[in-house]
């Protein structure tokens, strides 16, 4: 058995901020990461996908951006070199293939035993990521035996589809990017849309992520919000980072051919069944938009950018006819699935748990003493899940587990005497 | 004991009440299993009686302070009495009355003081389903339109915003919207 004071589990973007950090404050610590750094990005995208983010928009502790397209989006092989640069930039402590089997507490901490041996550590960082296990609705066992049924883990390109008809479940930005790029690959496909967050690429010549990050949207706190359950569960942002920068909403779907949808609900006699509500999610989503960029605009008042900036406009409605209420699938030979990821511990104590199988935890601090998250949406503020954002909560986490490491040093020699 | 700053709004809706059900549910989520119950006796022709009174959540029995009834029938353009609304008038009824229920819940809880409210339904229907003219026309609506006017001290985005969430927290709005399973057996 070896011993460190922290083992962090999981070698992307949140992993190496937390071990960037610690290594500032001289903690012994390993990153235990089941692949490569930055696996999933080497391993679990799909071929043309780009970071929702601006280039300049990945600031990390102590590590920026050094290409030359600042205003650009990486690629997934660009992020990947992009987290190796940092890994080594302060030589993080990364054990390449070496996967968490179980994490035990103990009475002076934790053992982590994986599949090359065990670790005993005083505190353990899970920084597995929010997107590892896609999540599937139960009605998919319902599908018939001929459709192919592929989540964006496993989708790569719509070559590797068959010439059927697609229905992708699901219109956030993974959705959404997905259908586009199918119809445009000259397949119909059938969209089915749920709760989404609508957002243009630029608003008045400016990065829609830019503004965020300038009215504050992206600082805003876990503690400060009305309903930080609600914030947690919000779908991603409708986007797509494209070198024309394009805006990707399903008006721009439906101009592909894209048929839009309600909510899939059900799988009958070969058929599918969507809700009825796509006009008011739609509906709800367009107020959405409209309240941000009403704020961006009073932010550009206020701060004298109007007269710099393009005048202000308003994107058209969401258009909606009356949807098709079911779909036969007989002519339909792959579904993909674009319902979200959730995290998933089978390695973690179910006591850690909720009864969703989530962490539960207070900004990252779970209540188990010296067990941290790190990297979950909305952990401690909305860009926490974001590659430019875990830093500022990997910087209050590591604060926190000093003095956690602080105590549990006293607390030990008061139990030598 | 936690000392909430008393909302200047009234739309007689206790908003502190209903946030409590939500803490304690989320807390005990066999709290929130419910179950509604209605009970219905044919009068005469196609007249019916539906009373509901008892219904289970909470943790226990539960009881509506009295009960309910409600006639339903057909008009007399189909020879029938016209003793009460048509069956699919009710459910418009029930959707209309979900949402505006849920309109003066959101706004009480968005701090938006409402002077009124008010709901028109339209709901289209091809009497070719339910008359077995034709197999391809369906019985139930073709399709729902409610429209609202709202009086009220916020911005008609605010209020848009306000409908829009009611909707998606509106049980009956689900119902008409989603398929659900049923099961018709005779005992």
């Amino acid at each position: 058995m070896r011993t460190t004071d922290v083992v962090v589990i999981g070698g992307g973007q949140a992993g190496l901020a937390m071990s960037y950090c610690l290594a500032g404050r001289s903690i012994d610590h390993v990153v235990l990461e089941r692949g490569h750094t930055a696996n999933s990005w080497r391993t679990e995208r799909w071929d043309s996908l780009r970071l929702l983010t601006p280039n300049w928009l990945s600031r990390l502790p102590g590590w920026t951006y050094r290409g030359d397209d600042p205003d650009g989006y990486m690629t997934a092989a660009e992020v990947a070199e992009h987290l190796d640069g940092y890994r080594q930039s302060f030589d993080a402590p990364v054990l390449g293939g070496t996967e968490v089997v179980e994490v035990t507490a103990t009475s002076a901490g934790h053992r982590v035993r994986t599949n090359d041996g065990e670790w005993h550590a005083r505190a353990v960082v899970i920084a597995t990521g929010a997107a590892s296990t896609p999540k599937i609705p139960k009605v998919a066992e319902l599908l018939p035996g001929h459709i192919d049924q592929v989540t964006p883990i496993d989708y790569r390109n719509p070559a590797q589809l068959s010439d059927r008809d697609v229905l992708v479940v699901g219109a956030s930005a993974s959705g959404l990017q997905l259908a586009d790029e199918i119809a445009r690959s000259g397949r119909h496909v059938t969209l089915a849309v749920g709760d989404h967050v609508r957002l243009p690429r630029t608003y008045r010549g400016m990065d829609i992520h830019w503004w965020m990050d300038v009215i504050g949207q992206l600082d805003e706190r876990y503690d400060e919000v009305d309903d930080i359950g609600r914030a947690r569960r919000l779908p991603s942002l409708q986007l797509v980072g494209t070198p024309e920068r394009r805006t990707l909403d399903l008006n721009a779907a439906t101009e592909q051919g894209v048929d839009l949808v309600g909510r899939l609900v059900g799988v009958a006699s070969d058929r599918a069944q969507f809700s009825g509500s796509l006009a008011n999610y739609c509906a709800s989503a367009d107020l959405k938009e409209g309240r941000l960029l009403d704020r961006i605009d009073e932010h550009a008042r206020d701060t004298g950018l109007d007269d710099e900036i393009e005048a202000p406009t308003r994107p058209d409605a969401t258009r909606v006819g009356p949807p098709s209420l079911g779909l036969d699938l007989s002519s339909v030979g792959t579904v993909v699935w674009a319902t979200g990821f959730r995290p998933r511990y089978p390695w973690l104590d179910a006591g850690l748990l909720d009864r969703k199988g989530a962490l539960v935890h207070d900004g990252g601090i779970l209540p188990a003493a010296g067990m941290y998250v790190l990297g979950l949406p909305f952990q401690r503020r909305r860009k926490s899940s974001f590659l430019d954002g875990v830093g500022d909560d990997a910087i209050e986490l590591t604060a926190h587990l000093v003095e956690h490491l602080a105590s549990r040093g006293v607390q030990r020699r008061a139990d030598r005497r | 004991m936690t000392i909430t700053e008393a909302n200047p709004v009234d739309n007689g809706v206790n908003v502190e009440a209903l946030l409590g059900a939500r803490e304690h549910m989320t807390e005990m989520p066999e709290l929130a299993q419910f179950q509604w119950r209605a009970d219905c006796k044919w009068v005469n022709g196609t007249h019916s009686r539906t009373t509901v009174q008892a219904f289970s959540g909470a943790g226990g029995e539960q009881s509506h302070r009295q009960p309910h009834s409600v006639e339903t029938d057909h008009p007399e353009l189909f020879a029938s009495a016209d003793n009460g609304m048509t069956p699919p008038e009710l459910v418009l009824a029930g959707l209309a009355g979900c949402i505006t229920a849920g309109v003066a819940s959101v706004a009480t809880n968005r701090g938006i003081q409402l002077r009124s409210v008010h709901a028109t339904v339209e709901a289209d229907m091809d009497l070719a389903g339910i008359l077995g003219i034709d197999s391809e026309v369906r019985n139930g609506f073709n399709g729902i339109r409610v429209r609202y006017v709202i009086d009220s001290d916020a911005t008609k985005e605010e209020i848009e915003a306000v409908v829009a969430q009611s909707q998606k927290r509106s049980a009956v709005f689900d119902v008409v919207t989603n398929p659900t399973a049923v099961v018709v057996e005779v005992v």
